[in-house]
């Protein structure tokens, strides 16, 4: 598992992110999400602000964005609720990353429907392009983790990148959907099976063949 | 109240019990790690599985499960013995089995309950997790390899103490229980997490390595550190006192401590008064018990009614009574106990007492403070107002902020408030159903008659709190005069008994011959002329009646060091050299005595003080508190200033980051 601690708390990092706030438009997202609860409850929308602290900081580094101990700090004022308890729920959850990550973090999953389907092959593919598992690359591009059943495994192997999960993959495939991020474009999401949508069976659906057009009613068989 | 069967017993238990407490009351143990009576329930650990029908085929934690009607529990077939096997074994493949050198080893739960229900040895041959070292004060040793995770320390700062300062970070393998950036906890219940921890992971620092718990002598002692009279147990080997523990008591501290009355105890070594001391030329010199009391009957010769006695704040009741006797003996009566100049009225004991009782004081609903900084003066009331407060009372307080630990409403410094409350604090209590008024140091001078007057217009209970543990008994044997210790100054004795009195200003007794009774070297014996060396509350039977009234009784741990007498011998040698007849020669006759002349003394439970007293409506509260007694928390006391323990809690947890300047 990746290590999960915070990043050391040193005097550069205060001075580089001491005066982190919200902007004007993720405070607006920020406080949409507090109104979901009721007064008093505030603290139940500390999730997705960390995911909104997160991703600011993403925008101002260029990066998939990360947690500074004093970005949890300013969160935990936000949300009027004890440090501790946040660093806690950041700590917990892996899409919240707690060290500088690339401008894309490619999360390759190794459990075992993946690593039965070639997800070895993948961590392969990531090493020769210069990737190290927990770092971030030298250009500043990649951060490679390997991460736990993401719930795709009728698609596996697969890996999330950033905000979108690439399923099907061969290392071929992986290349091509690296190269196309490399290049600044936004490869398709999903299956990268050709033919397939989504996680339908291959050659076509076995069962409840009668929904495939249209609206079917089944009661009547049962 | 659902029916439930134990072991083919049946029972009926309460409800909302759990499983678990079913199989308690049933006599059957349940083996636990997570599960605390007086936390929430977590069931993390695994360790109270059993087997429960109707429910799914396999063992359940009791812990977090309610018991129902009906409900067959067994905890004594093969599936609860495996079950119990296997989660033990799983706990012990992260631990490191090195109880030889844990301080918990022999009071370990995981060492108790892996003989009873673990498995013989170990099948794990791999390696083992190591956690670093966390810091977290002065006071708790963190060996955190040893953690099992029942995140007991976690619930207890965040529910009882109401300071959200240890968490768990990181999950799974990787969880660690840590404080914020391993910043020291600061509050004044933080080393109750060392009791709760149920493995060596927090341990007590100042203790650690000095003492194996089968070769310490228990003895049933009363906390002196503040007025709550906590229940202890003091832990000696030879004649030291190792450490203090709690001992459960529902009515006064439950099962907690504050870190004063914990750690204190290391100041009972230091800086003691050993030896009989004179001042002679200026400067206090040794000398005998003979030439010392030759002194101070000189100095009242011909006068023997020219003496007075100051109680200190740590002293018993029996103390007190002794001095009472040898000065009514001489034909004095000269006694005071409120150090500080104070001047209540206490004609009637019910108006300076805490008549809610602390039990009572978490069912009010509305609580208005004037003048009391709870959480450093009686940190374990504090932690029953927190309770109170969870459970939607609504707490005002009259003076300068501090830090609550539960939602409260600071309204100003000036007691001229109390006059003409804001309406919306008028009508909550007026609305209120059980509403609490409680009056500190801060605010018995110019707003007791005012508080009281509040308290009887609103139906309220009425509570004093105190801060001393001589207080209420001294009160009770009359150590109080009309106009506090200025009218002892004004009566200008020719000998003043200082009965470890340090908080005294001596200045007013320039021409007293003062003698100071007590057992260490602090203020008062800094003021003395002669000094009496005598016994801390470890080292005598006593009898203490906390801020509430409660009579409670201490046992003698061990000996005094040197010369030092127990209070009472030296008073009662003293009545032989002054020439008058006190009226006892053994501990149980100066009881008898004492009990004798006040009755109430002589029961252990709350004294009755009667009715309070008709309140004045048209008495005004007049002026500002500007500060608190308590300065400083750790040190409030002579045995604290003398603890190293203590010295260094102030140093680091609240004067830190302060620059230390070198004496010029």
């Amino acid at each position: 598992m990746a290590d999960r601690s915070p990043a050391p708390d040193t005097p550069e990092l205060r001075a580089r992110w001491g005066s982190f706030a919200f902007t004007e438009a993720y405070k607006v997202k920020a406080d949409r999400h507090i109104a979901k609860y009721p007064e008093g409850r505030q603290k139940s929308a500390v999730m997705p602000l960390l995911d909104l602290a997160q991703r600011q900081v993403g925008e101002e580094t260029g990066t998939q964005g990360w947690l500074p101990l004093p970005v949890i700090e300013y969160v935990a004022a936000y949300l009027d609720m004890p440090v501790i308890r946040v660093l806690e729920v950041a700590t917990f959850y892996f899409m919240y990353n707690m060290r500088p990550v690339g401008k894309h973090h490619v999360q390759v999953c190794g459990t075992t429907p993946c690593m039965l389907r070639g997800s070895d092959a993948l961590f392969e593919t990531c090493k020769a392009r210069g990737m190290k598992k927990g770092h971030v690359s030298e250009d500043g591009l990649w951060t490679l983790t390997e991460v736990e059943c993401m719930g795709n495994c009728a698609t596996a192997p697969m890996a999330q990148i950033n905000d979108d999960n690439y399923e099907d993959l061969t290392p071929e495939r992986l290349d091509a959907v690296l190269d196309a991020l490399a290049a600044g474009e936004q490869p398709k999401a999903g299956t990268q099976e050709p033919g397939r949508h989504t996680s339908e069976p291959y050659g076509g659906v076995t069962t409840l063949k009668e929904m495939v057009d249209e609206n079917h009613d089944y009661r009547s068989e049962w | 109240m659902p029916k439930v069967t134990v072991d083919g017993l049946e029972i009926e238990v309460p409800d909302g019990a759990t499983v678990l407490q079913a199989c308690e009351l049933a006599g059957k143990e349940i083996p636990r790690f997570c599960y605390h009576e007086r936390l929430s329930i977590a069931g993390n650990c695994r360790m109270c599985l059993v087997e429960v029908k109707p429910g799914p085929p396999k063992p359940q934690a009791s812990c977090a499960l309610p018991a129902t009607d009906g409900q067959e529990i067994r905890t004594d077939t093969e599936m609860v013995k495996t079950a119990r096997e296997g989660v033990m074994e799983f706990l012990l493949i992260n631990h490191p089995l090195d109880c030889p050198i844990c301080d918990q080893g022999g009071e370990c739960d995981l060492q108790d309950q892996s003989m009873y229900y673990g498995r013989g040895a170990t099948r794990y041959r791999m390696n083992k997790r190591a956690v670093t070292e966390k810091y977290m004060g002065p006071l708790i040793k963190t060996i955190m390899t040893r953690c099992i995770h029942c995140t007991r320390c976690v619930r207890f700062s965040e529910e009882i103490a109401g300071v959200d300062e240890i968490g768990a970070v990181g999950r799974g393998e990787d969880m660690q229980i840590t404080t914020y950036l391993e910043q020291a906890a600061e509050h004044e219940l933080s080393a109750n997490v060392i009791d709760l921890c149920p493995v060596g992971a927090l341990t007590s620092r100042p203790y650690a390595f000095e003492a194996r718990p089968w070769e310490l002598k228990k003895t049933l002692s009363i906390d002196v550190s503040d007025a709550v009279g906590a229940n202890i147990t003091l832990y000696s080997k030879g004649r030291e006192v190792m450490r203090a523990l709690p001992r459960i008591n529902d009515a006064v501290n439950e099962e907690w401590l504050s870190d004063k009355g914990r750690y204190q105890v290391d100041g009972l070594m230091r800086r003691r008064l050993d030896k009989v001391y004179m001042r002679r030329d200026g400067k206090l010199q040794a000398a005998g018990w003979d030439e010392a009391f030759t002194a101070i009957a000189e100095a009242v010769a011909g006068d023997k009614g020219s003496i007075a006695a100051i109680a200190g704040d740590l002293v018993d009741c029996e103390t007190m009574f002794a001095a009472k006797a040898l000065l009514r003996a001489c034909g004095s009566n000269l006694l005071e106990g409120r150090q500080t100049g104070m001047a209540y009225d206490v004609s009637n004991l019910a108006a300076v007492n805490f008549n809610s009782s602390f039990a009572g004081i978490e069912e009010a609903d509305a609580i208005l403070i004037v003048g009391s900084h709870v959480r450093w003066e009686a940190p374990l009331v504090n932690v029953r107002l927190r309770k109170a407060a969870k459970r939607g009372a609504k707490i005002f307080i009259v003076g300068p902020a501090w830090d609550t630990t539960y939602p409260a409403e600071f309204i100003g410094t000036d007691l001229a408030i109390l006059n003409e409350l804001p309406s919306h604090i008028a009508e909550t209590f007026e609305k209120a159903e059980r509403p609490a008024v409680i009056v500190g140091g801060a605010g018995l001078k110019n707003a007791h008659g005012k508080a009281l007057a509040l308290a009887a217009g609103w139906g309220a209970a009425f509570n004093v709190l105190h801060m001393s543990a001589s207080r209420m008994g001294g009160l009770m044997l009359g150590y109080a005069q009309k106009g506090g210790i200025a009218d002892i100054a004004e009566a200008k004795p020719k000998v003043l008994l200082s009965l470890g009195a340090d908080e005294t200003d001596y200045a007013s007794f320039a021409d007293s011959l003062k003698v100071y009774v007590g057992h260490h070297g602090d203020a008062g014996a800094h003021a003395a002329d002669i000094i009496l060396p005598a016994a801390s509350y470890a080292e005598k039977d006593g009898t203490y009646v906390n801020t509430e009234g409660r009579v409670q009784f201490a046992e003698k741990a061990v000996f005094a060091p040197g010369d030092a007498r127990e209070d009472w011998t030296i008073l009662r040698a003293l009545a032989d050299a002054l020439g008058v007849e006190v009226g006892f020669d053994s501990f149980g006759e100066l009881q008898s005595a004492m009990i004798a002349e006040v009755p109430a003394l002589g029961e252990e439970g709350l004294a009755d003080y009667g009715a309070l007293p008709e309140a004045d409506k048209n008495t005004r509260a007049e002026g500002e508190i500007s500060a608190y007694p308590v300065r400083d928390f750790y040190l409030t006391n002579p045995i604290a200033r003398a603890s190293e323990v203590m010295q260094r809690c102030s140093s680091e947890l609240l004067h830190a980051g302060e620059l230390q300047e070198a004496a010029e």
